[in-house]
């Protein structure tokens, strides 16, 4: 990936993405990969290469499709993809699973709304998972559906599928080549094919082995432009969430302070008001 | 008018479920569900971006009926900042006659 020395350009997130996916819980990013990796990635899929060698969860990824010919190790290496990878979970990740998920030509879905882990109780580090779409993916080939500010939400599994449609909903209705990074616990389905032919969305968990902390291009996070953007991120209404958006909000700040390793970072006070529990004593209460 | 016991055998239930922003009926829908007793299709979930209603009370003023109204729950100590499930479920119905309707 690019280095960020100054000799090459960086090519990891910067700070208003980061704080985009703090808001999220995911990102997409168009045309990532060029059609004709996706093609060579999509004949490995249907070959099977990649279905068989499921065995290796907890190696280093980077033994992962080692093999220079494998299209799906040169997809998951192009520069950008290494770059946003290191962004969200570091240099070294550990890989922990794959799957090609395979929707067949007119296959109904229903509603299937969940999270993936509800097992997976820490508050700051996370996995990622990335979505990567190697055909197009028109609305009604049923593309996965993401619901944006989700991952707070600590549910059991699937019992989120009484849940139809939710306000805001996103569907991945996109090009070949297109890749959501995501927090492994946003809620997210996968939707009906209705057209003639088969869809294919394969998926790749990894695992940092290093703090996330800083592993951006943080080059401009102490700029004020930035940091009035990132709190004006923080602070977005998404309208689902009603009546508990400050509690988001409060969600948000803390993972912020994390990531950015800031501990004082606030948006309008709302952690500084409740962490201010003065202990002196005024000199007059004392006379 | 009552109706005759015929009459009720060809009543089957739909369920319309509603998800308020805020606790009271007039507040905004933030998510939704359908499930339709009268018929033998499955409601697919199918990614619309805007809902029935834009209130229960709207749905309500339309025929629906309320059938289940959300409780209200303190945060409880020590959790005040953990968020889960929706929590303003409005459950709503309407009776229709199937009468040939299958």
């Amino acid at each position: 990936m690019a280095s960020g020395n100054g000799t090459s350009p960086d090519l990891r997130l910067t700070s208003r993405d980061m704080a985009r996916f703090v808001r999220d819980g995911f990102l997409r990013f168009d045309g990532l990969v060029p059609r004709d990796l996706c093609a060579a990635a999509m004949d490995e899929i249907e070959s099977g290469r990649h279905l068989r060698d499921r065995g290796q969860g907890g190696a280093q990824f980077r033994d992962i499709w080692a093999d220079p010919g494998s299209a799906l190790g040169q997809a998951f290496r192009l520069p950008r993809v290494a770059a946003i990878i290191h962004s969200l979970v570091g240099p070294d990740p550990r890989y922990d699973h794959h799957a090609a998920h395979l929707t067949p030509a007119h296959t109904r879905k229903g509603a299937n709304l969940h999270q993936d882990a509800e097992y997976d109780v820490r508050r700051n580090h996370f996995d990622i998972q990335i979505s990567f779409f190697p055909e197009d993916t028109p609305a009604e080939s049923g593309g996965t559906l993401f619901l944006p500010g989700s991952q707070f939400r600590r549910v059991y599994e699937s019992t989120t599928r009484r849940y139809q449609d939710v306000l805001g909903q996103v569907q991945a209705v996109c090009d070949a080549g297109t890749m959501f990074f995501w927090h492994t616990n946003v809620w997210h389905a996968a939707r009906s094919n209705q057209t003639d032919r088969d869809r294919y969305m394969f998926k790749l968990r990894l695992n940092p082995t290093v703090r996330q902390q800083r592993l951006w291009n943080t080059a401009d996070l102490d700029d004020p432009d930035t940091r009035t953007d990132v709190a004006k991120i923080l602070s977005q209404m998404i309208p689902w969430h009603g009546q508990r958006h400050r509690i988001e909000v409060m969600n948000r700040i803390r993972l912020w302070r994390y990531l950015a390793g800031d501990p004082d970072f606030d948006v309008a006070l709302w952690w500084t008001r409740i962490e201010n529990t003065p202990d002196i004593v005024y000199r007059t209460q004392l006379a | 008018m009552t109706a005759s016991p015929t009459d009720l055998a060809t009543l089957r239930q739909k369920l319309l479920v509603l998800y308020a922003a805020n606790s009271s009926p007039d507040t905004e829908v933030v998510a939704w569900s359908l499930y339709d007793g009268t018929s033998d299709q499955t409601y697919e979930a199918a990614g619309e971006a805007v809902p029935p209603y834009a209130t229960v009370l709207d749905a309500m003023r339309d025929g629906w009926r309320v059938i289940k109204y959300p409780d209200l729950r303190p945060p409880s100590p020590g959790q005040e900042y953990d968020l889960s499930y929706l929590e303003f479920e409005f459950v709503l119905e309407k009776l229709e006659s199937i009468d040939g309707k299958r």
